[in-house]
């Protein structure tokens, strides 16, 4: 179903089905040319299927943006062990909700985009690791797997080409860390969700240590488009070094709160303004995080020009990330939300690695405190650089994760935190309460 | 033990799902179906999951301490979820959660003395656009007003 209405504005590439009748029913599917860029795969040389994913620019929609073409080249081409492709369904980086919508709407088109990277590596075998809290969503999957199955698009001899592929949906329980590759794997492998060092990489060692491919469930959707009208096509869509469209999750102070297809490069003042319908209740932005809440958040100032893109997030200092976007109006308190997101890294954080695992259980009672009004002037450097020395310095990007919103929240709103010195009641606690919409 | 035939049904399939040799893959899928029809996870559910996929107890025992949906304690039989995070925290979600506690008179991961309901304050559950989101065991229930949450509520207390 659709949870709010589509704008105007949005490019509909991965989303085009959504609103059909039966939208996730194989006969919808197959009526709106559903399958055809599997066939159109199979008569290709998995050279030439990379080639088109690496003309197409598509970059992954998970977070890192790591070009797709050149990941799957990464698979070793003659490996004798088998090669398993892994789905990236857990979402759960916060203020993003757009995997569920893909899955929830289209579940065809995702395992038509994992059939065509099967294809693409030569593997026959796949999982789709989806949040236990979505599980309503594997049973939806669960019903297309099986359609599929009981059609020939998926098991022995697909569709007569000779390529066999086997698919299953996987359940987690509840961990933002197997949000991250090397934890879904080891979770998918039936254990805690810790990271994996590398190199090496899970092309070379993935699930059940072979050759892996392992993309976000936006990323394997944006494949069948792709073969179907050509790389060039949804290259044209985006910007120069990113191809395509964007699912964008608009999220906290905005009018029409939403999932919204937009290409790439899309301006960012357009997007709340007339996308969003403007902040919530007339008032101004205050702060603005770009793609769920391990982005650094941007000031309002700093979103003039801006567009939605990877290089362009990159110089403003931030991230595309998942397209997770959290609004915050004048009457948000930064203090408050610094903290948030840092009680959410703290519960988090697996604990396998020392800087994240005291840092942000040290962050998250110093900005409590600092919340409570018993905050000191000290303390405002002391979270700043705490925050610094977990950079760079866990397996994982967990520990970057909680301390690049934080960085960002001290040296942007310093004089929040400098107005909540010497026992000062928090001076947005009563402003920043919004009535219930 | 003895499951109903719908969970060894489940349990046969997942432990034909993955590469030879890699059962323990189905360990985590085995503990959470297991749970939503035994209510917890008890020692006896960890022994028996251990011996299917071939793992030792310790094994299995250190997954159910790690993930934050299983549990060693049966919660209510409606796990009442409100997500306080940024997205939902910015939409009224702390208050609904303040409102849920005051109203029921337990707190996180508390049960009322009948164990119909519990209460949890959650994680980012995946529905920021539509936000404050609560989840009743799997059923997402979005733009949650304190109001609708009453209702919810009072309609949960008296189902039978």
């Amino acid at each position: 179903m659709l949870y709010n209405q589509p704008s105007p504005l949005e490019t509909k590439v991965l989303t085009r089905r959504f609103g059909l009748p039966n939208s996730a029913s194989l006969d919808t599917y197959l009526s709106t040319d559903g399958y055809k860029a599997f066939e159109k795969a199979a008569s290709m040389t998995p050279e030439q299927i990379i080639e088109e994913v690496k003309i197409s620019n598509l970059r992954g929609r998970g977070g890192a943006g790591f070009p797709t073409g050149m990941k799957w080249s990464f698979v070793p081409r003659k490996s004798p062990l088998p090669k398993y492709i892994v789905v990236n369904a857990d979402e759960s980086e916060p203020g993003t909700c757009k995997d569920r919508l893909l899955m929830e709407n289209d579940p065809h088109q995702l395992i038509e985009g994992v059939l065509i990277a099967g294809r693409a590596v030569d593997s026959h075998a796949g999982y789709i690791y989806i949040r236990g809290e979505y599980r309503y969503l594997i049973e939806i999957m669960d019903k297309a797997i099986a359609e599929a199955y009981a059609h020939g698009y998926l098991g022995k001899n697909i569709r007569r080409t000779g390529f066999d592929f086997e698919l299953y949906t996987h359940t987690g329980a509840g961990a933002y860390e197997c949000g991250e590759e090397s934890a879904l794997l080891e979770s998918l492998e039936g254990k805690r969700g810790i990271p994996r060092i590398r190199p090496p990489f899970p092309a070379v060692v993935g699930a059940f240590q072979c050759p892996t491919v392992l993309n976000n469930v936006e990323t394997y959707c944006a494949v069948p488009p792709i073969l179907r009208d050509g790389g060039a096509a949804f290259a044209a869509l985006g910007v120069p070094k990113a191809g395509g469209t964007k699912l964008t999750c608009l999220t906290g102070h905005v009018n029409r709160p939403g999932v919204y297809e937009l290409k790439l490069g899309f301006p960012v003042k357009t997007m709340i303004e007339e996308v969003g319908g403007g902040i919530l209740g007339g008032k101004k932005l205050k702060a603005f995080i770009p793609g769920g809440s391990s982005c650094p958040v941007l000031t309002a100032a700093e979103c003039e020009g801006l567009t939605m893109d990877y290089d362009s997030m990159a110089k403003a200092k931030s991230m595309l990330g998942s397209g997770g976007v959290v609004l915050m109006n004048e009457d948000t308190c930064m203090v408050k939300a610094a903290l948030r997101i840092m009680r959410f890294y703290a519960h988090e954080s697996c604990g396998w690695c020392i800087p994240c695992r005291e840092g942000t259980s040290w962050l998250r009672k110093l900005l409590q405190r600092f919340h409570d009004g018993m905050g000191q002037r000290a303390d405002i450097a002391l979270i700043g650089d705490l925050a610094k020395n977990m950079l760079g310095r866990t397996f994982c990007p967990l520990g970057d994760a909680a301390a690049l919103p934080t960085i960002s929240i001290v040296e942007k709103f310093y004089h929040e935190f400098e107005d909540h010195l010497n026992g000062r009641p928090c001076p947005f606690e009563e402003a920043g309460r919004l009535a219930p919409v | 033990m003895t499951f109903s035939s719908e969970l060894e049904a489940r349990f046969a399939k997942l432990l034909t799902s993955y590469p030879p040799g890699r059962q323990r893959a189905a360990t985590i899928p085995m503990l959470l179906y297991a749970q939503d029809e035994l209510g917890s996870i008890t020692q006896e559910l960890i022994e028996e999951i251990a011996r299917r996929v071939g793992v030792t107890p310790l094994q299995v025992d250190e997954v159910v301490g790690y993930y934050s949906m299983l549990h060693r304690k049966a919660l209510g039989k409606y796990h009442v979820q409100i997500c306080t995070n940024i997205s939902c925290l910015l939409r009224g979600g702390m208050e609904l959660w303040e409102h849920a506690c005051h109203k029921m008179g337990i707190g996180h991961k508390q049960a009322t003395a009948d164990g119909q309901i519990s209460l949890e304050e959650v994680e980012c559950i995946g529905a920021c656009s539509w936000a404050p989101a609560v989840q009743v065991n799997y059923d997402f229930h979005h733009e949650v007003t304190p109001e609708q949450l009453d209702r919810l509520l009072d309609g949960l207390r008296k189902i039978q």
